[in-house]
């Protein structure tokens, strides 16, 4: 008993020894970096609103960095920002504005070196190198910011939300555009990315290289560069997104380039000129997703194993499938295709005449890119035609062979708006 | 001229056939909205229909109606009127009331289904026009076959076999050239092929204008840098334009000489 009593006075203690510090310009602390000096860990340092020009805050202390609404620091475009080198740091609601661009240093807003249980949230980050840059970290949790800047090319950008080296970070709820890539993952384990939008980006809406097991659901990406790219990776989980809008001579809505195991479902693809681009992805099943008004809604372009496509919806795409091997070892399944013009005489649902997802003009496309051009010419319905009545260049084991009469997924309001 | 143009309008405009292919149009454009609802994507549904069938329906009725109305020509012909200007009534006649079908029996259901609020009034007009010009074409085209060609079923059977030329082998040919030919650059030489045809030409027009562009990747950047400028706009229009012309000069120097 005397023991917890004890403990319970120890607690108190330490409530009461994490005390408050406020900056404001007529306070007797007028800097964030004089506040930082002064504080011990545990405590929170709280920003009230004004201009704060200051650049290389360095935070070493595991203390809470809170903003009043209308806090604003100005880094001039010079250099970094924020600098978190410890444990157990919070920061919340501040406005960042103007970092440094430089070609050989990474200057970010936030940067996070060796910081584990790191919480950042509700941050404004404007015209800045790098948003938020996590190095070598753990547990962190970046939430409800907004990250933009206003870059026009790749050189002279940064990305929004670069994590490089990190294990359990959670990224929900925050919106990036203007940047280079909207979120970049690179040697990142178990993360979590959700509900986030990432749009107008010079590059990717979100890049993972070589991270494992990370999940993706319920973002939205449009208009970027050129759409997602996942490159690399293992075991990634990716469902409930959307890709939008990602138009271009070179562009996709998801680039799969040399990843296993993954799991793509319920997810939208409308209006990209790729929609999947994969190339040499093994193991992967497609399910539930909905390609719609795409250029090509599914490329593939060789060393692709085992791909599986069930329960799809191909709708109004100007070619469904592009394929440059003859070899199949991907398999499609009970998927719906908007272009199938079978029959169902037993009324189960499913078409009884096989459907051929890859036409002959989209692998003669592969070979000649130029013929492209004469795409919707009566010409090019009438060889499709005699191909699909009997094939002599498509591999003739790619087929589908219970296509679906009716789309998988009945209202595409719902998915779009959940 | 104005006469026997307002003659021959008269006269086709009364025919069965006219009402069939405004009534076709009318139907069509009814249904396409009635199952699609979305006036864009109608849009690229009729521009499959406008480029195969136009011409084929211009180069029938040029045909038809010169055959037909041959013992009518030969009576004016004895009047003290210029042959120019009787053929070119004639011609402009059926080019202008095919046109009216193709206009009103498409424009009426897309404004009723509210073109003028949509997004797609830019592109469906630039869809008239190039039907319009397609008529243009394949009706002089028809016209100087049967101009000479004394045999009607000859006639007939070249029309039908320059409108598949047209239509289809062409496309064939150069097909096979880009893939013959594929490691040369082909994006000039492809330029030029279609400018050769006047329905690829109409097609590419169309399809550049819609959001199919992107898909055209490089080669597609050769084509959107070409016809996406005003000047590119110009230059097409302008062979189209050419493509008119050309065939009425020539039937107006085979008139000359001919024999009646």
């Amino acid at each position: 008993m005397k023991y917890k009593i004890g403990l319970f006075f120890f607690f108190i203690a330490v409530a009461v020894s994490a005390k408050q510090i406020v900056v404001c310009e007529s306070c007797s602390v007028k800097t964030i970096k004089e506040a930082i000096k002064m504080a011990q860990a545990g405590d929170e340092i709280f920003i009230k609103k004004g201009i704060y020009f200051e650049n290389d805050i360095l935070i070493n202390k595991p203390i809470s960095l809170i903003g009043e609404k209308g806090t604003l620091i100005d880094g001039r475009n010079k250099g970094g920002m924020l600098f978190l080198e410890t444990n157990n740091i919070k920061i919340k609601g501040l406005k960042i504005i103007n970092v440094g661009l430089s070609y050989t240093i990474e200057y970010a807003a936030i940067k996070v070196i060796k910081g584990n249980d790191f919480i950042i949230e509700e941050c404004i980050l404007e015209n800045v190198f790098f948003g938020i840059l996590v190095e070598k970290s753990k547990r962190g949790i970046i939430r409800n910011n907004k990250i933009s800047s206003n870059r026009k090319n790749e050189a002279s950008s940064g990305n929004g939300i670069h994590i490089w080296s990190g294990e359990d970070i959670k990224v929900y709820n925050n919106e990036m555009f203007g940047l280079r890539d909207g979120i970049y993952f690179e040697f990142v384990k178990n993360s979590l990315v959700h509900n986030n939008v990432s749009h107008n980006n010079i590059r990717y809406g979100l890049h993972f290289m070589f991270s494992n097991n990370n999940v993706y659901h319920h973002n939205e990406f449009r208009n970027n560069g050129a759409g997602v790219a996942v490159m690399f990776s293992k075991f990634t989980t990716m469902h409930h997104n959307k890709f939008r809008l990602n138009w271009g001579s070179a562009s996709y809505g998801l680039l799969l380039k040399e990843i296993y195991d993954a799991e793509i479902y319920d997810n939208l693809f409308e209006q990209n000129t790729i929609g999947i681009n994969a190339e040499g992805s093994t193991r992967i099943n497609y399910k539930n997703n909905t390609f719609l008004r795409n250029g090509w809604a599914v490329k593939i372009s060789g060393a692709c194993y085992t791909n599986i496509f069930t329960k799809n919806d191909f709708m109004n795409n100007s070619l469904d499938l592009a394929y440059n091997s003859n070899i199949n070892d991907n398999k499609f399944d009970n998927n719906y295709w908007s272009e199938y013009t079978g029959y169902d005489l037993d009324k189960n649902g499913i078409g009884d005449v096989p459907y051929r997802p890859v036409k002959l003009f989209s692998y003669i496309v592969n070979k000649t890119p130029e013929a492209l051009i004469l795409l919707r010419s009566l010409f090019v319905d009438i060889i499709n035609f005699s191909e699909k009545v009997s094939p002599v260049f498509t591999p003739d084991d790619l087929l589908d062979n219970k296509p679906l009469m009716k789309r998988a997924i009945t209202n595409i309001d719902t998915q779009r708006n959940d | 001229m104005l006469k026997i143009l307002k003659y021959s309008f008269y006269d086709l405009m009364r025919s069965r056939w006219s009402y069939v292919y405004f009534l076709f149009y009318l139907i069509l454009g009814f249904v396409l909205l009635f199952l699609n609802n979305d006036v864009d994507k109608a849009v690229i549904t009729l521009m499959n229909i406008i480029i195969v069938l136009t011409p084929l329906i211009g180069t029938i009725f040029g045909v038809m109606y010169y055959y037909n109305s041959k013992e009518f020509t030969e009576l004016l012909l004895a009047q003290p009127i210029n042959r120019s200007k009787i053929f070119m009534g004639q011609y402009l006649g059926i080019s202008i009331s095919l046109t009216l079908s193709l206009v009103l029996g498409l424009g009426i259901p897309f404004v009723l289904y509210g073109l003028f609020k949509s997004t797609a009034i830019f592109n469906f007009s630039l869809l008239l026009v190039v039907g319009a010009f397609l008529n243009f074409i394949f009706v002089a085209l028809s016209y100087n076959i049967a101009l000479s060609t004394e045999n009607k079923i000859k006639g007939f059977g070249y029309a039908i076999l320059m409108w598949l030329f047209l239509a289809v082998i062409y496309d064939g040919i150069f097909l096979t050239f880009l893939v013959v030919f594929n490691s040369y650059p082909l994006d000039k030489f492809s330029l030029a092929a279609t400018m050769f045809n006047p329905i690829d030409l109409s097609r590419i027009l169309i399809l550049l204008k819609l959001d199919i562009s992107a898909l055209l990747g490089y080669t597609g950047a050769v084509f959107r840098k070409f016809f996406g400028t005003n000047l590119g706009m110009m230059i097409s229009m302008g062979v189209l334009m050419l493509w008119v012309m050309l065939p009425v000069l020539r039937m107006n120097l085979k008139l000359r000489k001919k024999d009646f």
